[in-house]
C-alpha cells in the first residue's frame, strides 16, 4: 500500500471512454472488469455456481415455479434480518438476541390477536414498536452505557427466548387471523382475464424491468457527463441485459405459479430501501464511517453514540417484521420459534462480504449471502440430505467464503 | 578510561521511500551512561531498534561490535541473550499479570511447564529490592503508577542478566519525582557495573546521569561530547541537535500585515489539561495562546510537550480529563465540548496520526472529504452522489491528489497524498480556524512543498492557522509567529523576526527548574 497509485495516474483510461481502451480485446477488458471487482461479484459467481449444481442433481426440481415460490417464503425471514443484521456489523457490531426477539414478537402477536382478539392491522403496529423499544433499549446500554453489544444481545438473547416462554407459558399458540397469515404466507391477488400467468406479478417485474434499464443508463449518462470513467459499452448492456433476464425469469417463473409472494414485495421494498440508505444518505456514511475507523468518525463529529443506538433500534423493528413473518408462515407462535436465527443471519452477512472489524458490508451483499444459504438448504432438502450434513455443508460454506475474503484481500495487498 | 563495549559503525537504514539512518557511528564505553539526543525523527529509536534486533540483521548495512564480537542480531531474543536490553517508551508490560508475573514473562521459572511460584516470588523480591520498589510482587502491574511500571521495566531487564541497558525516553510519562528517582536509580545501576544508554530531550537530565552524549541529526552522527567537560554547555548541545542548513524550500509568504491588536479569531486562555489515566498529572499546564485571521501561528516542543494534546482537548475535549480554561473566537466565549460545536464554530483539526484519527482507510477518497461536512453535500439527509464526486474531483485536481479516480480506497495512497486528502476533508468545512498537528510527518519534500502551498493559500485567504510542528526548519519557513512548549506549559513566544533554531530550541528544552 504506497505510492504504486502515483505512478499509474497517466495511464488511467481517458475520461468519457466509452469503448474498450484500444489495444485490448473486448474479453481481457470483460475479465479486467472482473478481476476488478471480485470482491463484489465472486460471492454472486458463487451463488449462480451453486443453483447450476443443484439444479443438475436435482433433475431440474430446484428451478420449478413452485419450490422457486417456496424458496422465497422459506428464507425472507432469514433475509430480513440479514439487512439488518448487515447494518449492526458494518457499525462494528454484532447482534445475537434477533433470534430469539423474532419469537418474542411472534409470541407478542399471538398473544394479541388470538388471546385478546386485538384487531390485527393494530397488532401488526404494536409489534413493531414493541420490536423498536427492544431494539432501543439494547442500542442504548451499547451506545450511551458502553457495554460491547456481544454481552448486551447475549443477555437479550437469553432474555427474550425466555419472555417468550412466560408469554406463550410453554404453549404454541395459534391460529391468527387472516389477514396475519397473509404476511407470510400470501400471494398477490389474480385480477384480470385468464393470461396463464399471474397479471399483477406479470405488470411489477414489466416495471422494475423498465426501471433498472431506466436508472442504469441515466446513471451511465451522468457519469459521462461528469467525464468519469464508465463501464465499456459491451460489458455495459451485457450486465444490464444479464439483470432484466434474470428479472424477466423470475416474473414468468413466480407469475405461472401463485404469482408474487406478499413478502417478497415486502423483501424488495427494504432492499431498494436500505440499499439507498446505505448509499446515499447521511446516516448510511455515518454506519461505514464509525464501523471502518471510530476515531477518525468521531474526530469529524460524526455523534458516533446516536448511530449505533439508530442500528440497533433499527435492528430491533426488523426482527420483530421477521417475527411477524415467522409466525404467520407457521400459523402459531411457538416458543422455539427462531432458534438459531441470528447464526443465520450473522452468516449471511459474512458471506455476503461484511468484515468482522467493521466498515466494509454492502445489503444486497447480504441478501446474496443469505441466498447462498437458502439454496444450499433447500437443495440439500430436495436431494434428501439430512440435517446434519446440511450444517456440516453450510458451516464449510461459511468458511470457504470468508476464506476466500483473506486470501483475495491479501493477494490484493491490502 | 573504560574500552568501548559497543561500537556501532556505519549503520544505514532504509525504509520504503525514507532513508532513516545514513552513516551512524555510535561508541559507547564499559560502564557509562550514554546519551543519544537529537530532534524528533532524527533517527534515535530506528538506531535502537537496529541494535537491539527489532530490525534483524540483514535489513540494515554496517556492523555491530558487542564487547568486541560482531553481533548479528535476527531478533530481540538474540540481543537478550547477549545481554543487551531495551526498555521502550510504550512499556511493554500485561497490566492484568502480577509484577512478578511480568517480570519473568516469557521467562518463567518452571519445571515441566509449571511455574514455580515460590522461586517466582523470591526472584522477584530481589529484584524489587535492586531497583527500590517496596511494593508486593504479586500487586497487579494494572495497580501501580507509571513511575513503578518503569521500575518493574528495570527490574525485567535485570532478570534477564542484562549488561547494557537502552532507555528510551524514561521519563517522558513521569513527574518529577519519579523521574528522579529513576535517574538515581540509573546511577546506581552504573556503580554496579551496568552500562545504559539514555535517549532524551531534557538537556538538564542528561547533565546529570550522563558521562558522554552523542548527537544524532537527519540519520547522521553529528558528533559525541563528553557532558562532564567544562565546554559541552546546553547551548553546546542544542546547536549539536540543529544545526542543519535551511535546504528547505517553502513558499514566498508574505508576511501577516494585519493590525498587531486586533481581535484574534481564536484565542485560549488559561487551558489545562489532565492526563486521561494518571488523573494528577497536568499535561497541558495554564496554557494561553491565540491566532489571527490571515496569520500562521506555529507551536514548537518535543515530545512529550502537550501540544496535540492542547490543541485535541479544545477540539471537542477529545483528549483527557478536566479540561479547563476559556475559548474565545472573534472575541466571544465559545463552548467547544463536543467535536460539533468545535466544526460549528469554525473550527477544524488536522490530525498528526492520519492514519488512526484522520481516515476512513478501506473507504473511497471522495467519502473521506465529505464525511466531515456532509450535510453540504445532502438535502434532508440524503446525499448527493453526484455532487459528492464533483466536490471531491475539485479537490483533486486543485489539491493535486494522485489517485487514478476518487473512488480509490484512501489506504492505498501514498502517505504525502492521503495528507490532501485530510487536509481537503477539513477545507470542504470551511473553517475560520485551522489547527494542523504534523502536517507534513511522514511525506517526502515534493510532497510537502504543495502542503506548505496549500498552507500558505489558506492563510492569504483571511483564515487563521496553528501550526504544530517538529520541524523548526519549517516553522521558520511559514510561521508569522512562533509559541513554544515544554513539558506542559507555554515557555515562549517569538516573533518571526527574532525566531532563530537555537532559541526555539533552548527554549523548547527549558524544564520547570529552569523557567522558576
Amino acid at each position: 500500500m504506497s505510492t504504486d497509485v502515483t505512478d499509474k495516474t497517466p495511464a488511467a483510461a481517458p475520461p468519457g471512454g466509452g469503448s474498450p481502451s484500444g489495444g485490448r480485446n473486448f474479453v481481457q477488458v470483460v475479465f479486467g472488469f472482473i478481476a476488478q471487482n471480485r470482491r463484489q461479484y465472486g460471492m454472486l459467481i458463487a451463488l449462480l455456481l451453486i443453483v447450476v449444481l443443484f439444479q443438475f442433481w436435482t433433475g431440474g426440481d430446484l428451478l420449478l415455479p413452485r419450490n422457486v415460490s417456496n424458496l422465497v417464503l422459506q428464507n425472507s425471514y432469514i433475509l430480513i434480518l440479514a439487512i439488518g443484521m448487515m447494518l449492526v456489523i458494518i457499525a462494528g457490531h454484532i447482534d445475537l438476541s434477533v433470534g430469539s426477539l423474532t419469537a418474542f414478537i411472534g409470541a407478542f402477536a399471538a398473544v394479541l390477536t388470538v388471546s385478546h382478539h386485538v384487531a390485527w392491522p393494530v397488532a401488526l403496529v404494536l409489534c413493531l414498536l414493541m420490536g423498536a423499544v427492544a431494539g432501543s433499549i439494547q442500542g442504548f446500554l451499547i451506545a450511551y452505557g458502553g457495554i460491547p453489544s456481544f454481552i448486551v444481545t447475549l443477555a437479550g438473547m437469553l432474555l427474550f427466548r425466555g419472555l417468550t416462554e412466560i408469554l406463550l407459558k410453554g404453549q404454541t399458540l395459534g391460529p391468527f387471523p387472516n389477514g396475519l397469515q397473509k404476511i407470510g404466507n400470501g400471494f398477490l391477488p389474480a385480477v384480470g382475464p385468464n393470461t396463464n400467468y399471474h397479471n399483477i406479478t406479470l405488470l411489477l417485474g414489466i416495471v422494475l424491468a423498465a426501471s433498472v434499464v431506466w436508472q442504469a443508463v441515466r446513471a451511465r449518462r451522468r457519469q459521462q457527463e461528469f467525464s468519469l470513467d464508465v463501464q465499456p459499452k459491451g460489458l455495459f448492456y451485457g450486465l444490464l441485459a444479464a439483470q432484466v433476464g434474470a428479472i424477466i425469469w423470475l416474473t414468468l417463473t413466480l407469475a405461472s405459479y401463485n404469482g408474487a409472494p406478499i413478502v417478497l414485495i415486502i423483501l424488495g421494498v427494504l432492499v431498494v430501501g436500505y440499499g439507498y440508505v446505505m448509499r446515499n444518505s447521511v446516516f448510511g456514511r455515518h454506519i461505514y464511517a464509525i464501523g471502518g475507523n471510530l476515531p477518525a468518525a468521531k474526530l469529524s463529529g460524526v455523534k458516533d453514540k446516536k448511530v449505533t443506538f439508530y442500528v440497533f433500534l433499527n435492528m430491533g423493528v426488523l426482527a420483530a417484521l421477521a417475527g411477524l413473518v415467522v409466525a404467520s408462515r407457521l400459523n402459531a407462535a411457538s416458543p422455539k420459534a427462531g432458534l438459531n436465527f441470528e447464526l443465520e443471519a450473522i452468516a449471511s452477512s459474512f458471506i455476503g462480504g461484511a468484515s468482522m472489524s467493521g466498515g466494509i458490508g454492502t445489503v444486497i451483499g447480504a441478501i446474496i449471502g443469505g441466498l447462498v444459504l437458502g439454496v444450499l438448504n433447500n437443495g440439500m432438502n430436495l436431494l434428501g440430505v439430512g440435517t446434519d450434513w446440511q450444517q456440516v455443508i453450510k458451516g464449510l460454506a461459511l468458511l470457504a467464503a470468508v476464506g476466500f475474503d483473506v486470501w483475495n484481500k491479501r493477494k490484493s495487498g491490502s | 578510561m573504560a574500552g568501548p563495549v559497543l561500537e556501532m559503525r556505519s549503520i544505514v537504514k532504509t525504509f520504503p521511500g525514507v532513508k532513516a539512518l545514513s552513516d551512524v557511528t555510535l561508541t559507547v564505553r564499559q560502564g557509562e551512561v550514554h546519551a543519544i539526543c537529537g530532534e524528533n525523527g532524527a533517527g534515535k529509536s530506528t538506531l535502537m531498534k537496529v541494535l537491539s534486533g527489532v530490525h534483524p540483521h540483514g535489513t540494515y548495512e554496517g556492523e555491530i561490535l558487542f564487547e568486541g564480537e560482531v553481533c548479528e542480531f535476527k531478533d530481540i531474543r538474540a540481543s537478550e541473550d547477549h545481554g543487551i536490553v531495551i526498555i521502550h517508551q510504550e512499556l511493554a508490560l500485561v497490566p492484568f499479570l502480577s509484577i512478578a508475573e511480568n517480570i519473568f514473562l516469557g521467562n518463567e521459572h518452571a519445571s515441566g511447564g509449571f511455574i514455580d511460584w515460590r522461586e517466582t516470588l523470591k526472584h522477584a523480591s530481589e529484584l524489587l529490592r535492586r531497583v527500590g520498589l517496596s511494593d508486593h510482587p504479586e500487586t497487579r502491574v494494572a495497580d501501580i503508577g507509571v513511575g513503578k511500571q518503569q521500575l518493574v521495566e528495570i527490574a525485567k531487564a535485570l532478570s534477564k542478566k542484562v549488561k547494557l541497558l537502552i532507555l528510551d525516553e524514561p521519563t517522558a510519562a513521569l513527574n518529577d519525582e519519579d523521574s528522579g528517582k529513576l535517574l538515581d536509580l540509573i546511577l546506581e545501576l552504573k556503580n554496579q557495573g551496568i552500562t545504559s544508554i539514555i535517549i532524551s530531550h531534557k538537556l538538564n537530565e542528561i547533565r546529570r546521569v550522563a558521562d558522554s552524549v552523542t548527537i544524532l541529526r537527519d540519520g547522521r552522527t553529528i558528533e559525541t561530547l563528553d557532558v562532564k567537560a567544562a565546554e559541552t554547555t546546553e547551548d553546546r548541545i542544542i546547536s549539536g541537535m540543529v544545526g542543519r542548513d535551511l535546504d528547505h524550500r517553502f513558499p514566498d509568504r508574505t508576511a501577516y500585515e494585519g493590525e498587531r491588536d486586533a481581535a484574534p479569531a481564536l484565542e485560549i486562555r488559561n487551558w489545562t489539561v489532565h492526563h486521561p489515566i494518571d488523573q494528577a498529572r497536568k499535561v497541558v499546564d495554564d496554557v494561553s495562546i491565540n491566532v489571527r485571521r490571515g496569520e500562521i501561528v506555529g507551536i514548537a516542543g518535543l515530545m512529550g510537550a502537550g501540544r496535540t494534546e492542547l490543541a485535541m482537548s479544545v477540539f471537542g475535549r477529545t483528549y483527557g480529563r478536566h479540561a479547563g480554561g476559556t475559548v474565545l473566537k472573534d472575541g466571544k466565549e465559545i463552548r467547544t465540548k463536543t467535536v460539533s460545536e468545535a466544526v460549528g464554530h469554525g473550527i477544524a483539526y488536522v490530525t498528526e496520526d492520519r492514519k488512526h484519527y484522520g481516515l476512513n482507510l478501506i473507504d473511497t477518497v471522495n467519502r473521506n472529504i465529505s464525511l466531515s461536512a456532509l450535510a453540504k453535500v445532502a438535502k434532508r439527509g440524503v446525499v448527493d452522489e453526484h455532487e459528492e464526486r464533483q466536490v471531491a474531483e475539485g479537490f483533486r485536481k486543485s489539491m493535486n491528489i494522485k489517485a487514478p479516480t476518487v473512488f480509490e480506497p484512501v489506504g492505498k495512497l501514498s502517505g504525502g497524498n492521503q495528507q490532501k486528502v485530510v487536509l481537503s476533508k477539513w477545507i470542504f468545512a470551511g473553517p475560520d480556524v485551522l489547527i494542523l498537528d504534523e502536517p507534513t510527518r511522514g511525506i517526502d519534500v515534493g510532497a510537502k512543498y504543495e502542503i506548505y502551498t496549500v498552507i500558505d493559500r489558506l492563510a492569504a485567504e483571511g483564515k487563521a492557522v496553528v501550526f504544530i510542528s517538529s520541524e523548526l526548519p519549517e516553522l521558520l519557513g511559514m510561521c508569522d509567529r512562533i509559541y513554544t512548549m515544554a513539558a506542559g506549559r507555554l515557555t515562549g513566544e517569538v516573533e518571526r523576526a527574532e525566531a532563530t533554531q537555537e532559541v526555539l530550541m533552548r527554549q523548547m528544552t527549558k524544564d520547570k527548574e529552569v523557567t522558576r
